[in-house]
């Protein structure tokens, strides 16, 4: 079945992740990425540590268990830091040990076709942002730029790497490979409108459940002008590690209030992240557990 | 499973025990999501199903559940029984489904007690039961109109349920200890928490509401594996949940086709189709069928199984003899094994510690990682003569003799490793959870001198025979008698052994279409009469794909049964037992979720469990349960081991004495191996070992065999434990910290993983208790163990567990044992 040239995207649900990384697995035999040197990480059950050339999808692990007592974590797992305040006790579902399946968010306001020097990245007509391999020329300056830390290098390739969205496929019709493998249909493959109405639908239904914190990412425009990976979180973004929607805007477009009062210091601790991750990015296959 | 897996989607209730689906089935579980994203379902006024994950860790199925549970290992049997409690003290049993569709009527023998912690008939130097009192008071001479040996007196009833010797009354005041505060101090559950989920369960007994329970190996692992189980089973019936869609009980088989290995008898004490193994001195037919076959013990009571268990056992025989089989030598009965002593897997290993095996040949699977107490499966693979692998990989079986610790200059075995096919090598079929037989392609050719395991053993068959035709042996005939009716016996092809498995009418050639035409007079075949009904005159049914592709017209009913979507065994019915899904007059319980309906002249639906055409108003219909002797289904059984009704005992190696009764703490009747051998018992006690342990398996990994698959060692690449973060900051455990983590028998060195997930639980006497938790994929064998052969020297994490079986199956305590855990 033919795939139409307009908007797709994936909504991937996190409520309902099991964690499985079979979209991981999916994604690298599809895309014949051999993955990095095996690490064990100590990191909840994520050993494969970030995006990167050899990761395009990358299950979060977070961990938000409360204490014994019944006060609420901080932290579980070093991550989530300044998440959730109150954790309900008993623990319900959906909670307390967060996973979500990371990929490439194929923003509207792309950072990384915008600074691209040799046009290797362009938005396809499918509205998703590629990386045209015989045009990247190894510059680098797409991985400086991905606000998300997305983008690796390949060594072998001397190429900048990361999701396609799976083109190939979708130009032969058929869905993302992470998709298609995923067992609960958390991440759903589909076009950009359908998405979204269903993700309006499932919010609704979860917010009526009393999962109050539950919200859609990068649905609407808030978020580097919407992005066509969005997501639904059962937490506050900065607990996966995503910038809020104050942060979430590209340089050129909030010059004047990126310098104003508290936003400063949010920025700063955004552009330490992306650079901690970053030198691990440069220099191709290692990385470093976080 | 009673049921299958499409079917959860239509329960009101998941209640998951022992099992951690996220994760060891992450493709079935998208029928638990479907049922918690559809608003029509759940308690109450629905908004979704609600899933109550009861398990000793936090796993990625709580991170989905609606309400989790901790409860230590292993206290399931409190834990059901305490809902048992609650739901007979508050009258929430399906009434109309009790009294008609169990035995909760039936009157049990006078002579039955249960007194501290004993049923009636124990022998303490024997550590077995004498079962003559778990049975019912019986009226007049034994019923009529049943094959010999498969009958026995009316068993008397009272329908109002009052006389004190009713299962109904013996059942409630056995579980009337299992008191909310009772299953607390056992399991640790809170009791607010423990009375929440059981308000939400009550409400299941109604008609329109309906429960499914879901357990896997983390209930069979136990020395109390079976009453885990059944203590559900117990649950359901009263809850009038057997039989009906949406609920059961429903068990999630570890790999892609242990239903079938376990249909086709991969058990010692079963033949194909659960026919029992002879025991010593049956000498024919009839005195193997009395000893076996269900008795019918209601005039209304069909008794199928045992009705046809003769027709069945010659069937088999007669495939597997041929010619040979005739009536006047009881069609080569005595062909027959008859094991005078038990042969579970454990047994064999024990046997070989004695020094009493010769050889072992291990297919499918690695005895070194598998097995409790590794290290002592080692010694015993290192006291036999000759081992033989059949694999696709090297095993840490076939590599046993380098296992770290181990001198090969000392071990006399000779090992061969014959390369075998993988699955995905070969066409075949697997037999799923959902008892789904589904036929698959050949997806690679066989690589290198690689063949198939059917060819081996075919191969292997033709040589042992050529031998005794040469130079002659001990009871030739069977060997001589076996039939391999295929185009190349030396080369069968697994459709040929799949149509051989439905079995023919030997007077037409044809295909047999059911069991229910199997005979005992030769005429008919059946490699196994569960099967029979696969491969018809229609070809291998189990290749039938007609699916979602056109729901209106595969599946007529809209539930999901899909009929034509490959095979259901028995007879492609998609839920068991469905006679129970609907009422004393053939109407649903529920009208929302049928089963099978009678329509005035013939059941709808599912394929019905129960005669098509039999009109359940008539006074002659039979009761709903056909297998069974009583037609019905048991609160109160002597089928098994450790008693008629299942009680909490402790595991063998327990931080606590019993709560019910500390005298008789840990199941009376479980096998103690090394002690039954004269071997000294190695059991860790709590001040030595004051930490609980569990093993399991991640959804990364399959067993050991993807320690070859460098994708998949990459998710999870080293060997670990989890580390409940309270007891860790004790231990001045951090996370990522080596540690050793010792038992009576062995230890692992290891990572641990430090984590909230795992927290402790409060038992009686304010005992707080820790849970270590041990996934058990590593050993020295795969890609991780040998890029890392200094860390890898400690990994196998069956060194830890004990070498002890449950009375029935000889299942090990793979669950729950006693472990110290210290800082490398």
């Amino acid at each position: 079945m033919a795939i139409e040239a307009r908007p797709v995207g994936f909504f991937t649900d996190t409520s309902i992740c099991i964690g499985c990384k079979a979209c991981e697995v999916a994604c690298k035999e599809w895309n014949q990425l051999e993955g990095n040197p095996p690490s064990f990480t100590a990191d909840s059950y994520d050993n494969t540590g970030q995006l990167d050339a050899q990761n395009w999808r990358h299950v979060q692990f977070v961990e938000m268990l409360p204490n014994a007592d019944g006060t609420a974590s901080t932290n579980g797992n070093g991550k989530g830091a300044g998440g959730a305040a109150v954790i309900p006790t008993p623990i319900a579902g959906g909670q307390a040990w967060l996973m979500m399946s990371d990929v490439c968010k194929h923003c509207q306001q792309a950072s990384c076709l915008e600074v691209c020097p040799t046009n290797a990245i362009v938005r396809t007509e499918f509205d998703t942002v590629l990386i045209q391999q015989s045009v990247c020329n190894g510059c680098r300056d797409c991985i400086s730029a991905c606000p998300y830390g997305v983008i690796g290098f390949n060594e072998k390739t001397g190429t900048a790497q990361k999701c396609t969205l799976c083109y190939d496929r979708l130009q032969n019709g058929m869905q993302p490979a992470c998709a298609k493998a995923c067992p609960t249909e958390s991440i759903k493959f589909g076009y950009l409108d359908d998405l979204q109405k269903g993700a309006d639908q499932r919010l609704a239904a979860l917010q009526k459940g009393g999962y109050t914190k539950a919200n859609l990412y990068g649905r609407d425009t808030s978020v580097y002008g919407g992005l066509n990976a969005f997501f639904l979180l059962m937490d506050k973004p900065e607990v996966y590690n995503l910038p809020n929607a104050e942060n979430a805007k590209l340089p050129s477009r909030n010059n004047l209030p990126g310098y104003l009062g508290g936003a400063v210091t949010a920025v700063a601790g955004l552009v330490g992240g992306i650079l901690a991750f970053r030198s691990a990015r440069m220099s191709g296959a290692d990385r470093t557990p976080r | 499973m009673t049921n299958h897996w499409r079917d959860i989607k239509h329960a009101d209730m998941i209640l998951i025990n022992g099992a951690n689906p996220a994760e060891a089935h992450p493709v079935g579980f998208q029928w638990f999501v479907k049922a918690k994203l559809d608003p029509t379902k759940g308690p109450g006024s629905g908004g979704g199903a609600k899933i109550i994950h009861a398990d000793p860790r936090y796993t990625r199925t709580s991170a989905l559940a609606d309400k989790y549970l901790r409860i230590r290992t292993g206290t399931d049997v409190a834990y059901f029984g305490g809902l048992i409690n609650y739901v007979l003290q508050n009258n929430l049993y399906h009434d109309e489904y009790v009294k008609n569709y169990t035995n909760a009527s039936f009157i049990v023998n006078k002579d039955f007690t249960f007194t501290d912690g004993l049923f009636s008939g124990y022998n303490k130097d024997a550590r077995t039961y004498a079962i003559n009192t778990w049975a019912y008071q019986t009226e007049g001479d034994p019923l009529g109109g049943a094959p010999t040996g498969t009958t026995q007196a009316k068993a008397k009833r009272d329908m109002t349920l009052q006389d004190p010797q009713t299962v109904f009354q013996l059942l409630k005041k056995h579980y009337s200890r299992y008191t909310p505060e009772m299953v607390e101090s056992i399991s640790g559950i809170p009791k607010a928490d423990f009375l929440e989920v059981a308000k939400m369960v009550g409400e299941m007994g109604r008609p329109d509401k309906v429960m499914t329970i879901v357990y896997a190996v983390g209930l069979t692992h136990h020395t109390t594996g079976g009453q885990l189980i059944r203590s559900g089973a117990l649950l359901q019936l009263l809850l009038g949940n057997m039989g009906r869609p949406g609920g059961g009980m429903n068990a999630e088989r570890g790999h892609a086709n242990i239903q079938g290995n376990t249909d086709h008898a991969i058990s010692w004490e079963i033949l194909p189709g659960y026919l029992r193994i002879p025991a010593p001195g049956q000498k024919n037919l009839d005195e193997y069928v009395a000893a076996s076959a269900p008795k019918k013990s209601d005039p209304n009571s069909w008794n199928f199984f045992g009705t046809n268990y003769k027709n069945f056992m010659v069937s088999l025989l007669k495939g597997w003899y041929g010619s040979t089989a005739t009536a006047s030598n009881e069609y080569a009965f005595d062909f027959i094994p008859k094991p005078a002593v038990n042969s579970s897997w454990m047994s064999i290993y024990d046997q070989a510690l004695k020094g009493k095996m010769e050889g072992v040949i291990l297919s499918g699977m690695t005895a070194t990682s598998i097995g409790p107490d590794s290290n002592q499966v080692l010694q015993a693979l290192s006291n036999l003569k000759w081992l033989v692998i059949m694999d696709s990989l090297p095993t840490t079986s076939s590599e046993f003799w380098r296992a770290p610790g181990m001198d090969s200059a000392k071990i006399n075995t000779e090992v061969f490793l014959l390369p075998m096919t993988h699955w995905i090598e070969k066409d075949g079929s697997f037999v799923n959870s959902g008892r789904w037989m589904q036929w698959k392609e050949q997806v690679l050719p066989p690589e290198g001198e690689s063949r198939h395991d059917h060819w081996a053993l075919a191969d292997i068959y033709d040589r042992v025979k050529t031998l005794y035709k040469q130079q002659g042996g001990k009871f030739p005939e069977p060997m001589m008698a076996l039939t391999l009716d295929y185009k190349d016996p030396k080369k069968p092809e697994l459709d040929e052994i799949a149509k051989e498995i439905n079995g023919k009418d030997l007077t037409t050639g044809k295909q047999m279409a059911t069991f229910a035409n199997l005979k005992s007079d030769g005429t008919t075949t059946a490699g196994d009469w569960i099967y029979t009904g696969s491969y018809t005159e229609d070809g291998n049914l189990s290749k039938r794909r007609n699916g979602i592709a056109d729901p209106q017209k595969n599946d007529p009913t809209g539930m999901g049964f899909y009929p034509q979507w490959a095979w259901s065994w028995p007879l492609n019915r998609r839920v068991m037992y469905n006679r129970a899904s609907a009422d004393l007059n053939g109407k649903p319980w529920d009208a929302k979720r049928p089963g099978i309906q009678w329509d005035g002249s013939r059941w709808q639906g599912d394929v019905p469990d129960y005669p098509a055409t039999m009109d359940p108003k008539d006074p002659a219909a039979w009761l709903p349960f056909i297998m069974n002797g009583e037609g019905v289904g048991r609160l109160f059984s002597n089928s098994m081991g450790d008693g008629p009704f299942p009680e909490h005992y402790e595991p063998v190696e327990s931080p606590i004495d019993n709560p019910l009764h500390p005298a008789n703490s840990a199941d009376p009747v479980a096998f103690l191996y090394d002690q039954a051998a004269g071997r000294p018992n190695r059991f860790g006690k709590a001040d030595q070992f004051p930490y609980v342990a569990t093993s399991y398996r991640l959804t990364e990994h399959e067993h050991y065999v993807t320690q070859h698959v460098p994708l998949l060692v990459g998710l999870q690449p080293q060997a670990f434990v989890e580390v409940p973060e309270e007891l860790a900051a004790e231990k001045g455990i951090k996370n990522g910290d080596r540690v050793r983590v010792s038992s009576m028998r062995g230890k692992l060195e290891v990572a641990a993983l430090v984590t909230k997930r795992l927290g402790p639980v409060t038992l009686a006497g304010n005992k707080k208790t820790y849970t270590i938790g041990i996934p058990i994929h590593w050993g020295f064998v795969g890609v991780s163990a040998e890029q890392n052969p200094k860390l890898s020297q400690y990994w196998l994490a069956n060194a830890l567990t004990p070498f002890v079986g449950d009375v029935g199956a000889r299942t090990p305590e793979f669950k729950a044992f006693l472990v110290n855990i210290e800082k490398l």
